[in-house]
């Protein structure tokens, strides 16, 4: 089969429809799947739902989405980068559902393996778990504690950002910027990737794949900008 | 007199033991890692990293390669790096020993606000709620009060929870104390602060 495909709107061709819900990978800018959104923004796809942990900041990731209004709704556990986005979100225009990081990652990583809830102890007596199904455990101290469940999430479309694919969509990522690709990518009824380097099969060890092919549909290779979101320098000693 | 900040991140690093996963927030917790010394602490980014290492010299920033905080950073010879659902697993599942993170509030409870405060801009929780629901051991590092020189330790919070019961220690520019039955308790004064002082400053139950 298939994968490669010669640019984003080319890898996004059919995939895109109006209210449609997308996760995406990336932490902050870092990892962040920048040649498709661009080509969303290009293919003025519109109401999106986003499972994302930020939402960019305003020219740059989700950020420039947010500028052609085509973002509905973000699931998100920081935005604090974005000055549209708070303009769209206090005047009513924007939706917000705040998720902890790790329930965000989990909720990804658990649609992706058919796991449609688990329990979680992260948020139990916060704002967090109004209105979710309490449950008490005894957990592996021993001791028995509540719980709040959680719903795993199915995305439409997954978007993700890895370093390198070989030709069947085994992925390696490179340092921090794995983040929440690898879920992201589970989550996905189709997920498409780019990489900065689409390498031959056999290049890889297999034991050194990060995410197997399996769950990749789609492949571009692309120049990425790769923006430094918090550029911090220490003194030569 | 009263600690520093400085001073209070070199106490907090004094809670920390040899071997210990260790994850710190931003601000003054992380200034704790200039003061670990000998200890062998490996510190985690719940963006999904352990073994963080120093911010680059100027040059040799890396864009793949940022803390939680999203500020460039390097590795060691012993960092790994993982996804986040990998990330909060091992935050979740109590194999972080230790989380050292800044607080608005704390009550006598050890309830835990540090994340919202109603009718001002909103950021989110980030990875806040997870690590105080998951880690072994909760300090928090932040000044005895607030702006208006109100006590931040409280009976009971105002703001929304960031997580309920969750405190195990406060360290403050006036001391170090442990939330225990029925209230908190005196582990020591700062530098020139009485014992006198620093229940004067606290609103919440000393015992």
């Amino acid at each position: 089969m298939q994968k490669i495909y010669p640019n984003a709107a080319a890898a996004l061709d059919g995939l895109l429809s109006d209210g449609m819900f997308i996760a995406a990978g990336g932490f902050g800018l870092c990892g962040i799947p920048e040649l498709l959104l661009g080509a969303i923004k290009d293919a003025g796809t519109k109401d999106l739902t986003f499972a994302s942990n930020n939402a960019g900041v305003d020219d740059f990731g989700i950020g420039i989405l947010l500028q052609t209004r085509q973002v509905k709704k973000m699931i998100s556990s920081y935005v604090g980068e974005n000055a549209e986005f708070m303009r769209q979100y206090l005047s009513g225009e924007l939706e917000l559902e705040f998720n902890p990081q790790g329930t965000l990652a989990e909720r990804m990583r658990a649609g992706g393996c058919g796991i449609p809830g688990f329990y979680t102890k992260t948020g139990v007596g916060t704002v967090i778990a109004d209105g979710k199904e309490h449950k008490d455990f005894v957990g592996p101290d021993g001791k028995s504690q509540t719980y709040i469940m959680e719903e795993g999430i199915y995305a439409d479309l997954a978007i993700v950002k890895a370093w390198k694919a070989d030709e069947t969509g085994n992925l390696i990522f490179r340092k921090t910027a794995r983040n929440f690709n690898p879920p992201a990518a589970m989550c996905g009824k189709v997920c498409v990737v780019e990489v900065e380097e689409i390498v031959p099969v056999g290049t890889f060890d297999p034991d050194h794949i990060h995410l197997p092919g399996i769950y990749v549909h789609r492949i571009i290779q692309g120049d990425h900008e790769k923006r430094i979101e918090q550029r911090t320098v220490r003194e030569k000693s | 007199m009263a600690w520093d900040r400085n001073q209070m991140a070199q106490r907090a690093a004094a809670e920390l033991e040899d071997g210990w996963y260790v994850n710190l927030g931003i601000g003054i917790p992380t200034l704790v890692a200039n003061y670990v010394g000998d200890k062998d602490i490996t510190l985690q980014s719940e963006n999904g990293m352990l073994g963080m290492g120093p911010f680059p010299i100027d040059g040799e920033e890396d864009p793949d390669l940022i803390n939680a905080g999203k500020q460039t950073i390097t590795e060691l010879r012993r960092t790994a790096y993982f996804d986040s659902a990998t990330s909060f697993g091992m935050i979740r599942g109590g194999k972080i020993a230790c989380a050292i993170l800044g607080a608005m509030e704390v009550d006598e409870k050890g309830d835990l606000a540090n994340w919202m405060i109603p009718g001002k801009l909103v950021k989110g929780m980030g990875g806040a709620m997870d690590l105080v629901a998951g880690v072994g051991r909760v300090i928090v590092v932040m000044d005895h009060t607030n702006k208006h020189g109100d006590s931040k330790l409280l009976r009971e919070c105002t703001l929304p929870l960031t997580g309920k019961a969750v405190v195990d220690r406060i360290i403050t520019n006036l001391g170090v104390l442990d939330v225990v039955d029925g209230g908190l308790k005196i582990v020591e004064c700062a530098d020139g602060v009485t014992e006198g002082e620093l229940r004067a400053a606290t609103e919440a139950t000393i015992v």
